[in-house]
C-alpha cells in the first residue's frame, strides 16, 4: 500500500534528519535540519490521522520553537565558530556505549512485554478537532488549565531571567 | 492504521535514543537543548500511535499538553543560555561548572 511506503519514507527522512541534527557542529545547520525532522513528524501525525496535532506540530515547533532557536543562536553568535574542542575518545565511546545498552534495553522490555491484546480498528473516530476539544474541556479541563498556568509562570519566568543583571 | 504500531514505537524509539546520543555526546547548550526537542517529539510521535491504535482520543490530549511544556520549556530554556552567556561568554558546559560566579 501506498500510505505505508510514504510512512517509511519520511521515517527515513526523520532518522537521518535527527542524526544530522545531533552529529553537525554547526548550530544553524542543526537548526534547520530540525525544522526538517519535525515537518516530517507532522507528515507522520497525518499519517497517523491525528490532523489537528499535525498543524499544531507545524505551528508550534516548526514555527515557534525553531524561531526561538535560531533568535538565540543568532543573538549567541554560535552560527560559524565551532572552536569546542572535540570530545575525548574515552567519552564519546561511552556515550555511545551507553545509548546502544539504552536502546537495546528497551528493545528487550518491549520483546517481553505482553502481545497484541486487539486489532487496531480500521475506522479511527477520535481523529477531528471536535473529539479533541471536547476531551480537553470536559475530562481534561483540569490538566488543560494548569498548562496554561505553566504558560504564565514561564512568561513571568522568562521576563525575570532577560532583566540586565540577574 | 496505516502500518503496524510496533514499526511506529520502533521510530519513535530510534529517534529518542539519537536525542539521548545528543545530550551525552554534545558540549554546545543549545544543541543539547535540540536533542532534548528531539526527545520530545519522539514521545509525541508514540503517544499519537498508541492513540490511533486505541481509537482514542486521550493520547492526543497529552501529546497536546506536551506541545506546552516543550514551549514553556524553550522560552526558560533560551532565557537561562542567554543569561549563561552573558556572564560567561560560553555556552560551552564543559566550562559551566559553578553556580555562582
Amino acid at each position: 500500500m501506498s500510505l505505508s511506503i510514504l510512512f517509511y519514507c519520511i521515517g527515513t527522512i526523520a532518522i537521518g534528519s535527527a542524526i544530522f541534527v545531533v552529529l553537525n557542529r554547526n548550530a544553524v545547520y542543526s537548526a534547520i535540519s530540525l525544522v526538517l525532522c519535525f515537518f516530517s513528524l507532522a507528515v507522520m501525525y497525518l499519517l497517523l490521522e491525528a490532523y489537528i496535532l499535525a498543524v499544531l506540530e507545524v505551528f508550534i515547533y516548526a514555527g515557534a520553537i525553531m524561531v526561538l532557536f535560531l533568535f538565540a543562536i543568532m543573538l549567541l553568535n554560535l552560527g560559524r565558530e565551532e572552536a569546542l574542542p572535540n570530545l575525548r575518545y574515552l567519552q564519546r565511546a561511552l556515550s555511545i556505549f551507553l545509548v546502544v545498552i539504552f536502546f537495546f534495553g528497551i528493545l528487550l522490555i518491549m520483546a517481553g512485554g505482553p502481545d497484541v491484546l486487539h486489532q487496531p480498528s480500521e475506522k479511527f473516530s477520535a481523529g477531528g478537532i471536535y473529539s479533541l476539544g471536547e476531551a480537553l474541556f470536559s475530562k481534561y479541563l483540569l490538566p488543560f488549565e494548569v498548562a496554561s498556568l505553566l504558560l504564565l509562570v514561564a512568561l513571568i519566568g522568562t521576563v525575570y531571567l532577560a532583566k540586565r543583571k540577574i | 492504521m496505516v502500518v503496524p504500531l510496533e514499526h511506529v514505537i520502533a521510530l519513535s524509539m530510534i529517534i529518542f535514543s539519537i536525542g539521548v546520543l545528543g545530550v551525552l555526546m554534545r558540549r554546545n547548550a543549545i544543541t543539547i537543548f535540540m536533542s532534548i526537542e528531539l526527545m520530545l517529539n519522539a514521545v509525541n510521535l508514540a503517544l499519537v500511535g498508541f492513540s490511533r491504535y486505541y481509537n482514542s482520543v486521550d493520547g492526543q490530549v497529552f501529546v497536546f499538553l506536551v506541545m506546552t511544556l516543550a514551549a514553556a520549556e524553550v522560552a526558560v530554556g533560551l532565557a537561562i543560555i542567554i543569561a549563561l552567556y552573558r556572564n560567561r561568554q560560553t555556552v560551552n558546559i564543559d566550562e559551566i561548572n559553578l553556580m555562582k560566579n
